[in-house]
């Protein structure tokens, strides 16, 4: 039995928004695997809940004339994670997403969800920002675009407003054509897992395939929010594909991160993890990418 | 038909089909639900409680406080009654305490309508606490000026400290026994885990008359009875329990959980329903864990691998209460002298201590895992120092055939260790696999590791065993059986139900086994621990078997007319003994007997077993792994245990009680560890931040035995139910030293714990540091 005070079903988007504004102490609930959970602790106990789940505009993946892939926001994992056009376009977020939690909470959780959650550790949160993401936002005073290195504000915090509604994802053509991408998360089990690091890496080669056109190193759980190794990716492009490049990345990456010691693992211990998954994420989107190394 | 088969569960259909019915579903409507009040500090004292805002609540019914229950103290261990008090458990508890020793103690208790204002107002009781420091760890305990826990139970926070010597001398003295005896020295360290039965401790409690029922998920309602009779200070049978269905307890539920504070709140409450569910958090902060213990081992022997002499200290940290108290260290002790054998001496000493952690009790192997892991750690390492092959150094100096432990007399009537080396041996490809994992390099490292074990079947002469079987033959020539030892999942009715079959001589069809305990009706039986029941509770079928059997005969022999000697039972017919020809079925006979009117009889038998008999399994795992140097992973290729636990009654059952205890071996080797802060509060006391591991995480489990027959089984059965978790982590901690050289000293082998051994061991070059 859960402590739920008021719960709404929305019918659509404006629905969902005027009841956000009708109860100021009103939150979003959509598939449910977090908000239920902290009903369940008690920190959202007699909350007054808006579902959006099953609201068909909310749903679903498409890809437009000009190669842009939405992903609406209560699509949940399992469909992104085989959908054809993920499949084709970023299958890195849809191998990302489907290693979320256990195939359960993959049929129930949404990607909206995992990012309005705002947590470092969300399996699609370093995907995204490696694919530099748009995040559509809808409230009464309309719909504004929001590019996913602004999203983050904090652990937990993002710049989401109460009554503002994520609709969709959007990623362009210029941030997946061409790319070999590959995501590791590293937790302690291999179901039903918090990241203790995630790595995204996203390679593009030159013509010759031998050299870096542009490279994207994001991680999360390595600070308070998803984050990129802009400075590691800039000395990257034009590099050779071997091992003096994974060496860098890793020595770059090191650098660029900002993990502390937790309960859960020490900052020494992700550190490890950021330089060694950096290598093997890299050397992974290189060979998709259709690239070898010379190792 | 009979034993020695592999029947299918007789509770298999309605498991799978969720008709099995467990506590939960078996709540009437209308009951209130209740919710304890823990406290926020570890260590200290409630002063009092603000409870305005709670009781306005809407929907609350009651609030109980540690100011309102009986004092009495009671010990909640699952043991039998001691006769001499104070040589039985300690009795350190009250319903609800006033004097916190744990983190999450239960210091006050809500009734409400539903969970909801149950959860609200329990959320909003105010208590004002004099705070102490906590105390966790076994040294901080056992300091001078550390605050004693119990002062009315000791002194100090010493709960047991036992020793013992075998052999000639005194280790001290062995050093010089001889020229060249090599020494070798450790300290290795288990971490506490918890249990995580599937199904949360719970109960519904009402009553009838003065009489107070409580249904419950408990391993040992008979115990319960009697605790709660103690707690509440009424007469034992005033209190009935009655055991469901339970979805698994590991030693958990063999202690006297929350039945004792629900019985009270119905008992408060005029009788009425008062349901009390835990919750998977509470269940792993503040029920029972297995006991985190620290070892210091010596040990001395010939360059050949000879041992001369071992001695441990153990320090086994026994948390708030005390429960199962010394009897797990004490175990652990004693593990140590009986697996190896030393030419002159073995020495052991175990101290349990009071802290401020979880409360240890009872789990899986009692106090053995920890054991075989300090034993099997230990023979490695030395092993290693020495130049000698481990596998060869165990097998000169592990337990002798016949061995008998010269402080319980308890014996190895049947010992099959090294059969089960030899065959593991083979089936695991051993030899090859350990010549070709020598001198690895680079990041990914494989190796192959093992440990043995042994284990005693029941608590004789330690305890008390005795066990009660009822049967009864109806009218249609089936066979009732009632049994006090309960069904855990372990699939007791089953065995029970071979058993049945085999002594009466009738198909297990019919056999009808009432799985529900209800201590009203049900015969008296001590439950579901140690790996008993198979063994004891096994020799109450077969002498109640025999008992029917021959009172179905003698009916048999006067109405055939012939002599009850030329008569047996087979097939469920009676049968001319020498040739095995049918005279009768037993559904003609037992529906003739029961109405005929000039000897009208209904078969009926109860045996009573008062067993003073105990005897050792033994066994051994192949642990086969590859390692991730730079993450600090362990992969298992490939994991076999064998067992020698005598004759398996059913095979296909005992194969998945051994994958099931490996699995949870697997835990303890690299995964699973409750973890606390400065205050002592829980870190991780959910299934997402405690890993257990998933079936993501487990590699195939292979099972093999020998089976020899052991003199003293009711079937030449001993134990099997806990040893399959004893071996796996030493066996795998064995493997990851061959993969990468690297003696790990602790459990868990925790991926960041590995990274930075090999960091130390310059196996991994340490990254360049974040500046």
């Amino acid at each position: 039995m859960f402590d739920i005070e008021s719960l709404y079903q929305a019918t659509g988007i404006q629905d969902a928004i005027r009841a956000l504004q009708a109860d100021e102490r009103a939150m979003i609930i959509s598939g449910g695997s977090d908000v239920l959970i902290q009903c369940r602790e008690g920190r959202l106990a007699g909350c007054s809940l808006v579902s959006i789940h099953g609201i068909p505009e909310l749903m679903g993946i498409e890809q437009a004339a000009d190669g842009t892939v939405t992903i609406r926001a209560a699509t949940s994992f399992s469909h992104i994670a085989n959908h054809e056009i993920i499949r084709r376009t970023v299958p890195m977020l849809g191998d990302a997403v489907d290693q979320v939690g256990g195939p359960q909470i993959r049929n129930i959780g949404t990607i909206g969800g995992n990012v309005c959650n705002g947590v470092t550790s969300a399996d699609s949160a370093s995907s995204l920002w490696a694919l530099n993401a748009t995040l559509e936002l809808h409230s009464a005073s309309g719909v504004r675009q929001v590019p996913i290195r602004d999203f983050y504000t904090g652990a937990g915090k993002t710049v989401r407003r109460r009554d503002e509604v994520l609709v969709a994802l959007h990623i362009q053509k210029k941030d997946y054509d061409g790319f070999g991408g590959c995501y590791l998360k590293y937790g302690k089990r291999n179901a039903m897992e918090i990241a203790t690091l995630g790595c995204a890496a996203m390679v593009r080669l030159t013509e010759d395939r031998r050299h870096v056109a542009d490279l994207r190193l994001a991680y999360g759980v390595a600070g308070p929010t998803p984050l990129r190794c802009v400075n590691t990716e800039d000395a990257a492009r034009g590099m050779k594909t071997d091992e003096a490049l994974l060496l860098h990345v890793a020595a770059g990456a090191v650098a660029e991160v900002n993990p502390r010691t937790s309960w859960r693992a020490s900052k020494e211990f992700r550190l490890q993890l950021v330089s060694e998954l950096a290598k093997r994420a890299v050397r992974q989107a290189t060979l998709n990418a259709g690239g070898e190394l010379d190792v | 038909m009979g034993v020695r088969e592999s029947i299918k569960r007789v509770d298999a259909y309605d498991k799978v089909t969720g008709a099995a019915k467990y506590t939960a579903d078996l709540l009437p409507t209308g009951a209130l639900v209740a919710k304890v009040v823990r406290s926020k500090i570890a260590n200290g004292r409630v002063l009092r409680f603000d409870l305005d805002a709670a009781k306005a609540v809407k929907g609350v019914m009651a609030i109980f406080t540690c100011f309102d229950v009986p004092d009495i103290e009671f010990a909640t261990a699952g043991h039998p009654y001691v006769l001499e008090k104070e040589k039985g458990d300690v009795y350190d508890r009250k319903l609800l305490n006033e004097r916190v020793r744990v983190y999450g103690d239960d210091i006050a208790v809500v009734v409400a309508v539903d969970e909801v204002a149950a959860a609200r107002a329990a959320r909003l009781v105010k208590a004002e606490y004099e705070e102490y420091a906590p105390i966790l760890s076994v040294a901080d305990a056992l300091l001078p000026d550390a605050t004693p826990l119990h002062p009315s139970v000791r002194p100090t926070n010493l709960l047991t400290h036992s020793s013992y010597r075998v052999g000639q001398g005194t280790y001290e003295e062995a050093k010089t026994s001889e020229p060249d005896l090599v020494e070798f020295e450790a300290e290795y360290s288990t971490q506490a885990v918890q249990h995580c039965h599937l199904e949360p401790p719970q109960s519904y409690a009402y009553m009838e008359g003065d009489r107070i029922t409580v249904v419950s998920s408990t391993q040992i309602p008979h115990i319960v009875r009697r605790v709660c009779g103690q707690a509440l200070g009424l007469p034992w049978a005033k209190i009935r329990i009655i055991k469901p269905y339970i979805g698994g307890g590991f030693g958990n539920k063999q202690d006297v959980l929350y039945e004792p504070l629900n019985a009270f709140l119905t008992w408060k409450l005029g009788g009425k329903l008062v349901k009390l569910e835990i919750t998977r958090e509470e269940t792993m902060a503040c029920t029972r864990v297995r006991h985190a213990i620290h070892a210091k081992v010596k040990a001395l022997a010939r360059k050949d691998g000879t041992l001369i002499a071992r001695k441990i200290e153990a320090y086994s940290d026994q948390g708030g209460y005390a429960s199962h108290g010394h009897s797990i260290c004490a175990n652990t002790v004693t593990l140590f002298k009986q697996i190896y054998h030393d030419h002159l001496v073995t020495e052991g000493d175990g101290y349990t201590v009071y802290t401020n952690h979880a409360t240890g009790g009872a789990m899986r192997g009692y106090g053995i895992p920890q054991a075989d892991f300090f034993v099997e750690s230990m023979l490695e390492d030395f092993a290693r120092k020495l130049g000698v092959d481990p596998m060869a150094m165990r097998l000169a100096n592990c337990l002798p055939v016949g061995y008998v432990d010269p402080g319980t007399g308890i014996s190895a009537y049947s010992n099959g260790m090294r059969e089960c080396v030899a065959k593991g041996r083979a089936l695991f490809d051993w030899d090859e696999k350990r010549k070709r994992y020598e001198n690895q390099t680079g990041d990914t490292r494989r190796g192959v590791g093992m440990a043995l074990f042994n284990y005693k079947t029941g608590v004789y002469p330690i305890s008390l065993e005795t066990a009660n079987c009822r049967m009864f033959m109806n009218e249609d020539g089936s066979v009732s059986l009632q049994m006090g030892a309960t069904e855990i999942g372990q699939g007791a009715d089953t065995v029970f139900t071979q058993m049945a079959a085999e002594s009466v001589g009738v198909s297990e069809a019919n056999v009808h086994i009432v799985s529900t305990q209800d201590t009203d009706v049900a015969p008296f039986d001590l439950g579901a621990y140690a790996s008993r029941q198979t063994y004891v509770s096994g020799m109450a079928v077969k002498r109640a078997g025999e008992l029917l059997r021959d009172k179905v005969l003698d009916f048999a022999a006067f109405r055939l007319k012939k002599p009850a000697a030329e008569l047996d039972i087979r097939a469920d017919h009676v049968v001319r003994k020498s040739n095995g020809n049918p005279y009768v079925s037993l559904a003609d006979l037992a529906v003739d007997a029961q109405y005929n009117r000039e000897r009208a009889e209904r078969f009926f038998a109860e045996a009573s077993i008062d067993c003073h008999e105990n005897t050792i399994s033994t066994g051994v795992t192949f642990a086969e792994v590859e390692v991730d140097i730079p993450l600090g992973k362990v992969t298992i290729l490939n994991i076999l245990n064998v067992h020698d636990s005598g004759v398996l009654i059913n095979p296909k059952l005992a194969e998945g009680q051994v994958h099931g205890g490996m699995s949870m071996g697997i835990g303890y080797a690299l995964f699973e560890e409750l973890l606390y802060d400065e205050k002592g509060r829980p870190l991780n006391d959910n299934l997402l931040d405690y890993k257990l591991p998933t079936a993501m995480d487990q590699p195939d489990l292979h099972a093999a035995f020998v089976e020899l027959e052991d003199p003293t089984g009711p079937y030449g059965n001993k134990a099997l139910g806990e040893p399959p978790a004893i071996s796996p982590a030493p066996a795998i901690r064995n493997a990851v030293l061959q993969a990468t050289g690297v003696a790990v000293d602790s459990l868990p082998l925790s991926p960041q714990k590995l990274v930075e051994y090999f960091v130390k061991a310059g196996l991994i070059k340490e990254v360049a540091q974040h500046v």
